[in-house]
């Protein structure tokens, strides 16, 4: 008696041709979730931490301000006196009047500049403003 | 005469298609940050130029003080910074007009300020979540968007900030 392999008849390899689709479907969302990161922080900052934190969904509505831990102001790319932060939140609420400001804030600063910084944004009217603050376990 | 020639293999091979996708893709991945930004909302009260005093009747008002050491004082008395939390649940229940102002001095940490402002924050989301679970038996966080208007409305935030004053002595 012989005995002899089956043979399927129908084709063997699995078809490859769309997976470039499956990766460009991948690609694609990942590109339009993105937001690139285009500064450099240049302060050094710790932030506080919180329990009743909630979460901001609009990155895009989000502009940064840096105090670091000696006290140094950065806006964007650049290191800015407490004085000069009213003009540029105005010029930023003209481009975006739902902007809102994300202070990031050492936790060892003192009071007196986060004033001094929350009076500037009052003086701009970029009155949402937002502690930036880890979740507390 | 002129006829066409036939060449063999007239396709571009397209597997490496899928090879550079992957290349852009893995790029996309490394740059995309996913982590969501958390912090504590608020919303500060509009620059006028010259305020004018509302007199407030001083019983719908908790001064709560914080000083440099982040000692806080809640109306001449002494309390820690967890107790802040249950203390203006019974104030506020007790009179829900109350406006907390909240005050610090240009020293107090800024680690200290969110701590007590967490606390604040703690207070009426459970007055609100007791508001919610009264009115309409449902946890906050089952509110549809409605209901979470009607509930800020009766119970508001009423947080008032007053600019740190520089410490004596």
């Amino acid at each position: 008696m012989k005995f002899q392999k089956k043979m399927a008849r129908t084709q063997q390899d699995i078809p490859t041709a769309s997976l470039p689709d499956i990766i460009f479907m991948l690609l694609i969302f990942f590109m339009v979730s993105t937001v690139l990161r285009e500064v450099d922080i240049q302060v050094t900052y710790t932030l506080p931490e919180a329990v009743m934190v909630e979460k901001i969904d609009n990155k895009r509505l989000l502009s940064y301000i840096w105090i670091g831990n000696d006290e140094r102001i950065q806006i964007d790319d650049s290191i800015v006196p407490v004085g000069a932060i009213s003009n540029i939140a105005y010029s930023k609420r003209m481009n975006n009047p739902n902007v809102i400001m994300s202070l990031r804030i050492d936790r060892g600063s003192r009071m007196g500049i986060v004033s001094d910084v929350q009076q500037e944004l009052r003086r701009a009217d970029a009155l949402r403003i937002n502690y930036s603050a880890l979740v507390k376990l | 005469m002129f006829r066409k020639k036939k060449r063999p293999g007239g396709e571009i091979s397209s597997s490496g298609l899928a090879d550079i996708s992957f290349l852009l893709l893995l790029f996309f991945l490394v740059t995309t940050t996913i982590d969501v930004d958390t912090g504590i909302d608020l919303v500060l009260p509009p620059w006028v130029e010259n305020a004018e005093q509302i007199a407030v009747k001083s019983e719908n008002i908790a001064n709560l003080l914080v000083n440099e050491v982040g000692d806080v004082l809640l109306d001449e008395k002494i309390i820690g910074v967890p107790q802040i939390k249950g203390e203006m649940i019974a104030r506020i229940k007790a009179n829900p007009k109350l406006i907390i102002s909240y005050k610090t001095v240009r020293d107090t940490p800024y680690k200290i300020y969110i701590d007590v402002m967490d606390q604040l924050k703690m207070a009426y989301e459970e007055l609100r979540s007791e508001y919610a679970r009264e009115k309409f038996g449902i946890s906050l966080d089952q509110a549809n968007e409605d209901q979470i208007q009607e509930i800020r409305k009766a119970i508001p935030q009423r947080i008032s900030l007053a600019e740190p004053t520089q410490a004596e002595g």
